[in-house]
Parts: structure tokens; sequence; C-alpha cells
């Protein structure tokens, strides 16, 4: 018996492209505890979108995955990249794991009424008569709060409303009580105030349902508000594993003092943003030493050369950085973000 | 205070889709943008913020209402000559770098149809040094004239959209959802080259947009539009520090702040959209704050 239901061990994946080869996913590791909301944050390219269609089997047919483990599972843990694509479908994808894609306008489809795309994945994965998935689809629309559920049901999706198709979407995941929910970007195509919704549906599903969530995302104000664990990635790595309050309050990663540092805060009145120069790599070649060295102030010789290790700073605090080395010069975090996270941990109470 | 740069005067955009059925996008919009200054317009999809955009520049033409610029009417019929001053003096920066470069015209030709158009430039030589000197200021190198748009990153192509609407030196620029394709390290980056040119230029930026937060850090003033109206209006501070309408203190209330603790404890602000909307008295809460009573 162990604590998480699914851990991802040194998974690494190449896309084999007109261009080349491009390393897209170069050894990622995370585990997913049971019943906790995991969040992988990163710019495009970053590869959180790629360890999310690994995780669920929908890589693209020119990836090659060079080696690695997904493991899932508490009691006997099976390895989902060696599973036979057939049993994957037929046990894994949609029954234990389903997902919630990025935008409800084009990931419901257009000719279907909105009950029959519920009612499909109950047909196909449970042995169950059509009144009964029917009746289970207007309980999953109302427990994702649709008004006048039985309504909808011969509804199709250009009648309704983004944040209404979007909850759509996830009664479609949650049709077959599945244990792990991968969320990509649920409300990036979504306005603020629908995904605030949004946000706290998922939530309250989760303390329902015993769920683990998966959070693919690139806004840290979502992962602030909906995980328990932060995941940074950066070019195909994760550089920096930690709790949220970790993460947010005591980064130690540049490339996370980057990223928060960039985001717009409500409370302060500075004129300039901070902003991390240069953009990410393009890993049809792929980076020598620490990927992120290019863009680094702080970066150091080594850097150039050899790719940092994860160095222990807490029990579930892990950052890639030769910062963290002991012999490494002690630097001083960019005034501005120093500034931030001690008016954000005050606003917090943490020390 | 000075003559506005741009007055819009109870702008009304509608689209006849049948006989039966016309969506009525923008009903009843004022505002002013001065010289040098940003305005934000906020609202969500569906607000009816790009369309105003979009009406100002006159890629639509208004229902109603009336559109003065640099002391010129451009609503209505436009004459030769307005227009000409219309399309050198005000330009637009548009949401999506990947569809709104030409794949088939090298950058430097994007870049310099304006000045194509107007046979602003001379010689090629100067045309050159032009095209050469407007992508040094967006922080890319003249050498990119050559090359066309798929060879360069997200963030580069919409420097590349800047250059273009920078290149005639225009009054007013239209940023309509500028930054909300890009990545976040590249958001403040663009954001912050916007405000370098303004600086240098007095350029004016009507900033149409969806994310309060990086409205508040650009903007001088800000305009919330919900259903085609302007419901509040204010100094970036007032709105920020004392919003009036629900829907703008909804609004406020959803922006996620990159802070777990708080953001657990935090609650929306819900907003009953059924119940408001129409039209209403507009009240001043002080000299440059106004809302519009329709709640």
């Amino acid at each position: 018996m162990n604590e998480n239901i699914l851990s991802v061990r040194n998974l690494d994946i190449t896309f084999r492209t007109n261009a080349g080869d491009i390393h897209a996913i170069r050894g990622v590791n995370f585990n997913l505890p049971t019943g906790k909301t995991v969040a992988l944050v990163g710019e495009s390219g970053s590869g959180k979108s790629v360890t999310m269609k690994a995780v669920t089997g929908l890589l693209d047919s020119n990836a090659i995955i060079n080696g690695g483990q997904i493991l899932y599972g508490t009691e006997n843990p099976v390895d989902l990249l060696t599973m036979p694509k057939k049993t994957l479908r037929r046990e894994i994808n949609g029954r234990q794991i389903a997902i919630v894609f990025q935008d409800p306008m084009t990931s419901l489809d257009p000719t279907m009424q909105i009950g029959d795309q519920i009612t499909e994945g109950l047909l196909l994965h449970k042995k169950i008569s059509k009144a009964d998935a029917r009746k289970k689809a207007v309980e999953l629309l109302k427990l994702v709060g649709i008004a006048e559920a039985r309504k909808r049901m011969e509804n199709y999706p250009h009648q309704l409303s983004g944040g209404m198709r979007q909850r759509i979407v996830i009664a479609c995941a949650l049709a077959c009580e599945p244990k792990i929910l991968v969320c990509d970007e649920p409300t990036t195509a979504l306005d603020v105030t629908i995904q605030a919704r949004i946000l706290d549906l998922i939530k309250e599903l989760q303390r329902q349902m015993g769920l683990s969530v998966i959070y693919i995302t690139h806004d840290l104000g979502v992962v602030a508000k909906v995980a328990d664990f932060v995941n940074v990635m950066y070019a195909g790595k994760i550089v920096e594993v930690g709790t949220v309050e970790e993460i947010f309050y005591d980064p130690r990663h540049p490339y996370t003092w980057g990223l928060l540092a960039a985001m717009p805060d409500l409370e302060t009145d500075d004129e300039r943003l901070y902003s991390i120069p240069g953009s990410p790599p393009n890993l049809l070649h792929e980076p020598k030493g620490d990927a992120f060295a290019a863009r680094n102030k702080f970066a150091m010789k080594i850097d150039e050369r050899e790719t940092p290790p994860m160095f222990q700073i807490s029990e579930t605090h892990f950052a890639a950085t030769w910062l963290l080395h002991p012999d490494a010069p002690k630097v001083d975090l960019p005034p501005e973000l120093k500034a931030r996270l001690l008016r954000s941990r005050k606003a917090a109470n943490y020390v | 205070m000075s003559e506005p740069l741009l007055k819009v005067k109870n702008l009304r955009q509608h689209f006849k889709i049948s006989r039966s059925f016309t969506v009525k996008a923008v009903e009843g919009v004022s505002f002013e943008v001065y010289a040098g200054e940003t305005y934000g317009l906020v609202g969500e999809s569906g607000s009816g913020k790009t369309t105003i955009g979009r009406s100002i520049i006159r890629l639509y033409d208004p229902t109603d209402g009336e559109i003065f610029f640099d002391g010129k009417k451009i609503s209505g019929k436009l004459d030769d000559a307005t227009e000409k001053m219309l399309r050198q003096n005000m330009q637009m920066i548009f949401q999506d770098p990947m569809s709104s470069l030409n794949p088939r015209k090298k950058i430097g030709d994007i870049i310099a149809e304006g000045l194509d158009i107007h046979g602003l430039c001379a010689t090629k030589e100067e045309r050159k040094a032009r095209v050469g000197a407007i992508l040094k200021k967006v922080g890319l190198s003249p050498a990119h004239a050559e090359r066309y748009p798929q060879q360069f990153s997200g963030g580069q192509r919409q420097r590349v959209g800047i250059a273009r609407a920078l290149i005639m030196n225009p009054k007013l620029i239209i940023a309509d959802e500028c930054i909300s394709a890009l990545d976040v390290s590249i958001q403040a980056q663009v954001v912050n080259l916007m405000k370098d040119i303004q600086a240098e230029t007095k350029c004016a930026y009507l900033f149409i947009a969806h994310d309060l937060s990086m409205v508040k850090y650009i903007s001088d003033r800000i305009g919330v539009l919900h259903k085609g109206r302007l419901v509040e209006t204010g100094l970036t501070r007032e709105i920020f520090s004392n919003p009036v309408h629900p829907y703008t203190r909804s609004l406020l209330s959803a922006v996620p702040q990159p802070n777990p603790v708080v953001e657990r404890r935090r609650h929306l602000v819900s907003f009953d959209s059924d119940n408001v909307g129409g039209d209403g008295e507009i009240v001043r809460v002080s000299a440059t704050h106004s809302v519009l009573e329709n709640f």
C-alpha cells in the first residue's frame, strides 16, 4: 500500500518530426497522492500537456517513449506505459482516469445532444441500460450545477454558454466515477467570473467523490486556488516541486521566481512588471547543462556544462538549481519579488 | 483639461443577423481618450469590448453615435482626406499574433505595408532603414525583416504586430487583447515594451482586455463594460480601491491571486446578471469616477 495513486517515474519522450527529433520530456518524476490536487505549471512548450497525454494514453503517433514508468493504483500498481492499448482503453481511460479538456467549444460534439454525450461513456464502459444511463446523466447534470437538467439533456452544445459547456464536459468526465481527473487548462478559454465558479465546482466535486486531480495550467493564480502540490516545469523537466505554500511563499528556483514576479498583483502599484528575458529554448536543439541558464541572471559557469540535480529543501520541497549547492554563492532574491513574498506571507500569516 | 484625442459619444453597434433578430453588441457607449494616456476597456466575452475597438477604427460602420478623433468627425461617411488621416494616425494590434500576420509575406513587407500604401518612403533605402529602426525598437533585429512569420515565436510575432502599428507614428493604438494569447512570462515583456514605447512616442492606447490584473498595470483610466454598456468608469486606482457597480465587484473578486492561503479564504462576490442591465442613470462618485445605476 502506498499513498500515491499515480507515480510518474523518469518519463522520457521524443517526438519525431520533419524538422528533427524533439526531446519534449527529459526525465519527469512526480507523484499524485490519493485525494489531493497536483498542479503542473509551465509555459507553452514546457511539456506539461505532453505529460498529461502520456498519463491518459493520448500521445500522438509520432511520440517515442524512451523510458520511464507511469504507475497507477495504490495496492498493486500497474505501469500504464507497458499496458496493451486495448486494455488501457477499456479499463483505464474514462473509467479510472478521465480528462477535462481545455476548450469546451471544441471538446463537445456539435451534432450530438448533451444527454447522448454524457451517456456515451457510461454505455461503453458499464453494463447499464439506456434508461438507467439517462437517469444517471440527469443526476450528473444536477451535480455539476446545471438547472433544468432534464430539459438540457436534449440541447445541443451550441445552445449553451461557454461556462455551461465546460460543466457538461466535467459531467462527461465524471460519468464513470473515475479515480483521477486530469484537468488540462479547463478555464483558460473562460471569463474570470466563470473561471472562479468552475474551479469551485471542481473542488467541491473532488471533496464529494474523493477524486485525485492533476491540474495543468500556466496561471499561477489558478494554482494558488486549487493545488495542494505544485510541479513547475521548464523545457521538459520539473525544476521545482513542493507544497503550494512552499512554492508561493518560499520559492527556490530562479524560474519560479521569474514566474511569480511576472504575475501582476492587485495589491501593488509597481510601475513595471518584472519579466523573464528571452524565450523558452527550442528542444529541437537540446540545451546543454541547465536549460534555464540563458534566461537566468544568476547563472553560474557550471550551469552551462552540467544539468543540476534535484536538491532537497524540505521533506516535500525540491528544486533543480545549482544555487542550492552548498558551494554556491548566496544570492539575493530580486527586490521586487522579495517585497512581494514578504507581503504575501504576511497576508497569509505564514512563517 | 485639453481636448480629448478620441471622443466616443453614444456609440451603438448593432448586427442584423436575420429579419427578426438583431444583436445589439454595443448600446450607447461614451468615453474619451486623451493624448498620451492609456484607457483600459474591460469586460467579459460578449460584453462588446472588441466591437467598440473595431467600430472606432471603422472596421465596422457604427449604427448610431458619433466618434471624433483629433478634432475630426470619423463616424458616418468618410471623405478621402479624413480616411487617410484616420488610417495614418490610428492603428490596431490584434489579439492573435498567429493569425493576424500574412504567412506568405516577409516580416519587413508586413511592417512596411502602411508606408507603401501611403507613399511615405521616397527610396528603398529609407524604407529599409525605417523598418530596421522599428524592429530594433520592439526588441527584434533588422535582419529579421527577411524572415517569414512562421519562423517566430508567439511573443516575437506580437512584437511584429506592435512594430506594424508603430511604424505609422500613430497618435492612438487600439490594442485588442494583444497579450491574452501569450505566455505569462512573455506577457510581462510585451506590456513593459508597450509602456516604454508610450513614454518615448507619447502615443495613446485603447487597451482592450478581460484580464483585470494586467489592465491595472498599464492603464491610467478604466472603463468596465457589461452587456454593451459602460457600467463603471474611473481612474485605475478608483476602480480597484472603490468598485461600486456589482459587476465590477464580482469581476475583481474573481481575479485569482498568487497567494494560496488568501485564495482559499476568499469568497466570490456573486452577481445576479439577470437582474442587472438595461439603461440607468449615470451617477458620479467623484470628478473622475462614475457608475451606471442599472442595478
